[in-house]
Parts: C-alpha cells; sequence; structure tokens
C-alpha cells in the first residue's frame, strides 16, 4: 500500500529563489497577491512593493474562487517587473492542454519559475456561475504533463519541445478535507506526479495538522517533497465565522473565534497576527515542515509586520 | 434509459403557432418510461395545447400519435402515410428520436416538445439520477461502481478534491455526496484501494465529435457502405 520511499532528485529544477532557499535547507516563506478584477496595474505593483523583499516568492492567484481577474501570467509578469518573485498559479477550470503548455512555454519564456497546479474552485462558486468547466485534466494529470515537458523535453502527446521549460512544480494539498485518512496518499499521487513542493490549505486545525505531516513523514513524503504550511492571519470574528461556515475544505476551531471574541473590535485584527505567528513558530520547529505559505488575503500591507513578528526576516540571500 | 422533461407549454406553443396542422408523435422508448414523451403524455400536452390556443385566440388542429420507438426507422412506417396530412410535427422523443423524425421527412418543421437530460436511473416513480455522461471509455472496474465523470463536478481522476465537506459531501451541493468520498469508502470495504493510489493519466477524450459505431460482429457487412 506504502509508496517506496525515494530520494529527492538533488538536481536544480529551475534555479528559482523559492528553489534555491528549499534546497538549502532554509525555512522557505511565500506570500500570495491576488490580480484586480481590471487593468488597475497601479494596485499590483502596490501590493508588490509591500511584498518585495519579504517573501522569498508570491503566489499570483489564477481567477481565484472562480471571479474573473486579470490573468495570473499578466500579472505574474508585472510583480516580476518589481523585483519580486512569483509563483504562478493554474487551475484546470479555465484552459484545456493546449491553452495549458502553451501558457506554461509563454511563462517560462518571460522568466518566470516557480508554478502551482490546482483543480481549481468550481465555477458554481464565482460571478460567471454557469460557465462550462473545462476540466480536460486534473490537478495531478498538469503536474504531470509539467514534469513530462520539463524533464522529458516533451509535450503531452509525447512530441519533442523546441526549448522544454524549466518549471519549480508546486501543487496544493488539503489536509483538512475528508476522508482525512486518504489525503495523505492523495499528497503521496502529487509527488508521485512530479510536485516539487507543496502548499498546503489555511491551517487552523493545528492536532489535524500534526497528524497529517507525522503521516507524511512516515510514508517519507516529506524527504520527496517540500510542505510548505498554509496560514491566514484572521482579521476578525466575522472572517473567522465565515472561513468556519462558508468556504468548502477549511476546519477552523472554535478556540479561534474565542480568543477574538475575547478582545475589542478594533483589536481583532491584531490578535489575528498573534495566533498567526504563533503558529508560524510552531511550523518552524515541526519536522516535515520546509515552509510557511502566508495567504493574507487583502491584507498585503500587513505582511512585512506578520515576518518580523514571526522572525521570518531577513530572508536568505541564495 | 435516457431522461427528458418536459418543455414549459410557452416555448411549446411558441414553436407550433404558425402552423395550422400539427401531429404530436410519441415515443414508446425511453421517453414513455421515464413519463414524460408516451401516449399518456401526448395527450396531456395535447390537452394543455388546446387550451392555451384557445386563450391565444390560435386556431391549430393537433392531433396525436404514439410510435414505438423513434430511433428506429422500422418503426416510421405507420407514420410515413399520415405525415403528408400536417404541415408540422412535434416530437416527444430524445433529442436523437427528434432528429430521426425530421430526417425521416425533410420537408416537414419537426419541433422538439422536451429537453434531453441525462442517462441515468430510477431513483423512484418519476424520480431520476443522472449516471451516465457516455464518455466511451469507461472506468467504472476501478473506481468501485462510482463514476467520477458523472458524479464528480470537476470530474476528476484522481479525487477527492479538497472540497469535500466533513459528512462527506461535494462542496458544490450539499445534498449531494462527494464520488470521491463514496469511491474511496466503498473501495475500502472491498479491499481494493489500490485500483485508486497509482496516478490516472490524462485521458484521450473520445466524445468530441459524433461517435458512429458498428458492433463487431456486422463489420463485414457495412464493410463496403463504409
Amino acid at each position: 500500500m506504502l509508496f517506496c520511499p525515494m530520494e529527492r532528485d538533488v538536481r536544480m529544477k529551475s534555479g528559482s529563489t523559492l528553489e534555491k532557499v528549499l534546497r538549502a535547507g532554509k525555512f522557505a516563506f511565500t506570500g500570495e497577491l491576488g490580480p484586480p478584477r481590471g487593468v488597475n496595474v497601479e494596485a499590483v505593483r502596490e501590493k508588490a512593493r509591500h511584498l518585495k523583499g519579504v517573501v522569498d516568492a508570491v503566489n499570483i492567484t489564477d481567477n481565484q474562487t472562480a471571479v474573473v481577474r486579470m490573468s495570473s501570467w499578466a500579472t505574474s509578469l508585472i510583480v516580476l517587473q518589481e523585483g519580486l518573485e512569483p509563483n504562478f498559479q493554474m487551475v484546470c477550470r479555465d484552459r484545456n492542454r493546449l491553452a495549458m503548455q502553451s501558457d506554461i512555454l509563454g511563462i517560462c519564456a518571460h522568466g518566470i519559475r516557480n508554478m502551482l497546479c490546482l483543480s481549481g474552485d468550481h465555477q458554481q462558486f464565482g460571478d460567471h456561475p454557469k460557465t462550462k468547466g473545462v476540466f480536460d485534466i486534473d490537478s495531478i494529470q498538469l503536474i504531470s504533463m509539467v514534469k513530462r515537458m520539463r524533464d522529458e523535453g516533451t509535450f503531452l502527446n509525447g512530441i519533442e519541445i523546441d526549448g522544454p521549460p524549466e518549471i519549480f512544480i508546486g501543487a496544493a494539498a488539503n489536509p483538512f478535507a475528508e476522508p482525512f485518512e486518504w489525503r495523505v496518499y492523495r499528497l503521496a499521487k502529487k509527488i508521485e506526479a512530479g510536485a516539487d513542493f507543496i502548499q498546503t490549505q489555511c491551517i487552523y486545525n493545528m492536532d489535524k495538522f500534526r497528524d497529517w505531516i507525522r503521516q507524511a513523514n512516515d510514508m517519507g513524503l516529506t524527504e520527496r517533497t517540500y510542505i510548505l504550511a498554509g496560514v491566514t492571519p484572521l482579521k476578525s470574528v466575522g472572517m473567522a465565522k465565515y472561513m468556519k461556515t462558508s468556504v468548502p475544505g477549511l476546519d477552523v476551531p472554535d478556540e479561534y473565534i474565542d480568543r477574538l471574541q475575547g478582545v475589542e473590535r478594533k483589536k481583532q485584527g491584531d490578535e489575528g497576527i498573534r495566533m498567526a505567528c504563533e503558529q508560524i513558530k510552531e511550523f518552524k520547529e515541526m519536522k516535515g515542515v520546509a515552509g510557511v505559505h502566508l495567504m493574507a488575503i487583502e491584507w498585503e500591507h500587513r505582511v512585512p509586520e506578520i515576518a518580523e513578528r514571526a522572525e521570518l526576516l531577513p530572508r536568505p540571500q541564495v | 434509459m435516457i431522461v427528458g422533461e418536459r418543455k414549459p407549454i410557452e416555448e411549446i406553443v411558441e414553436m407550433i403557432k404558425g402552423y395550422k396542422r400539427v401531429l404530436n408523435v410519441g415515443c414508446g422508448g425511453c421517453t414513455s418510461i421515464c413519463l414524460v414523451g408516451g401516449q399518456k403524455e401526448v395527450d396531456i400536452l395535447n390537452a394543455e395545447l388546446r387550451k392555451a390556443c384557445k386563450a391565444e385566440n390560435l386556431s391549430i388542429e393537433i392531433d396525436a400519435f404514439t410510435i414505438e420507438r423513434q430511433c428506429n426507422a422500422d418503426f416510421f412506417s405507420e407514420l410515413d402515410p399520415m405525415i403528408d396530412d400536417y404541415d408540422a410535427v412535434l416530437s416527444m422523443a430524445c433529442g436523437a428520436g427528434v432528429q430521426f423524425v425530421a430526417e425521416r421527412y425533410p420537408g416537414k418543421p419537426v419541433f422538439p416538445a422536451l429537453n434531453t437530460v441525462f442517462v441515468g436511473v430510477d431513483r423512484e416513480i418519476g424520480w431520476y439520477e443522472e449516471n451516465c455522461r457516455t464518455c466511451g471509455e469507461c472506468v467504472l472496474g476501478e473506481t468501485g461502481g462510482i463514476c467520477p465523470v458523472t458524479r464528480c463536478a470537476k470530474g476528476l481522476f484522481n479525487g477527492p478534491c479538497g472540497g469535500t465537506t466533513v459528512d462527506g459531501k461535494c462542496e458544490v451541493n450539499s445534498d449531494v455526496p462527494c464520488a470521491w468520498y463514496e469511491i474511496y469508502e466503498r473501495l475500502k470495504q472491498q479491499d481494493r484501494l489500490e485500483n485508486i493510489l497509482a496516478v490516472k493519466i490524462a485521458r484521450e477524450w473520445e466524445n468530441q465529435t459524433q461517435r458512429s459505431l458498428i458492433q463487431e460482429a456486422y463489420k463485414k457487412r457495412y464493410a463496403k457502405e463504409r
């Protein structure tokens, strides 16, 4: 039943900063930047400036929650111009295998070296709920396709690529969705398909996460991939309740809500950051956790403060 | 079975309102079995149409005739001599039947009275559920007899996605079980989890152009025609 423990491939795959930090054994720190719902380039640059020098790479979301935004590759280019390393996200919902492969070549041609492969939120949750979801291939098949393009130098159909892309391949994992005991095997499938690194869903239930990472350690999976623990600071009681009840695949224990309710409204954001920093400090010591992925939703300007308080600065120079 | 539902009466009236004599043709096949397009439903629809036409001051004569199946030309022989008496045809078959009638009588406008919805099973009388997307490459042998193409909202081959709820439901609809949760549970029960442990590679979709099929035993017979 178990996957054979295999050693990590030691060769540099992409030369991205994120890859170098992780290969150097440093604790990685990634952020997130949501593209604007329009051509507001300045909004992207403004968000990027807060993150520059603070994170090793920043995830650029791809029509997140199935809402139309500036494309993730275009936003990634703007971020790159700002001197910040993008982690280009791609979902299976909006593109077939032709569009996916051409976009992968395109981003790599423009110097983007990290990519996160996702299924994507179902279109029903977005702003065009009756659109036709593509899902030509699924996220694990996408990971496998990117690996094939990079390592074998061929497209999905086996035809040779004229200059294969160099990509550090990422995937997501949700340790909290059911069936819980199968989740670590799905992680194993993603690694088997070619995931160099993993960014997890936002973690609140630490007991469950500890259990999941222990299983990953026991199966040798943390030797084969780098796992970045997902953290989203809660800004208020309202946000905590929303995350608990309305976001699929999240597990927010009541203790978070109780702690936020225990402080006055103006100080709830600060308390949320304090809780996030406590989590980050534990992740830094946790076997099998190689870094933290901070998804500070529309709170990019608070990231430097969070990084400072969580003692993640200065970032390693690699 | 192919399952359909009746179009709204207003939409049907709109289609036939320019004609004087309309023949409503029922189908004794799937749409009869799913209680939407057999002789009984033809009579019910015609009664509703007469009432609706009267209310709109339309003078349309509507007759009824049900054949055994609209998806096989052999059953059209009884219909053939009647068709000239009408200037439009309404069909209560699935989309395949409607097209076969239209192909048989190219000079007659043929209108669908139903929307063809899915291939499925009877949950109870009058209650149906989609179970097959006719993708052409069945994986049910590996997935514990639960179809991920049809029942997973994202059609994942390497599920479950991160949206499975605490009680094993789909993130898209809390009344619907997560297909991959059920696949996992069933395979675990049968001690066959190794079926879904390996990465399932991208498939070659065979349903992207119109398909036709000749059974093996008949290939010689149709060799010339092809």
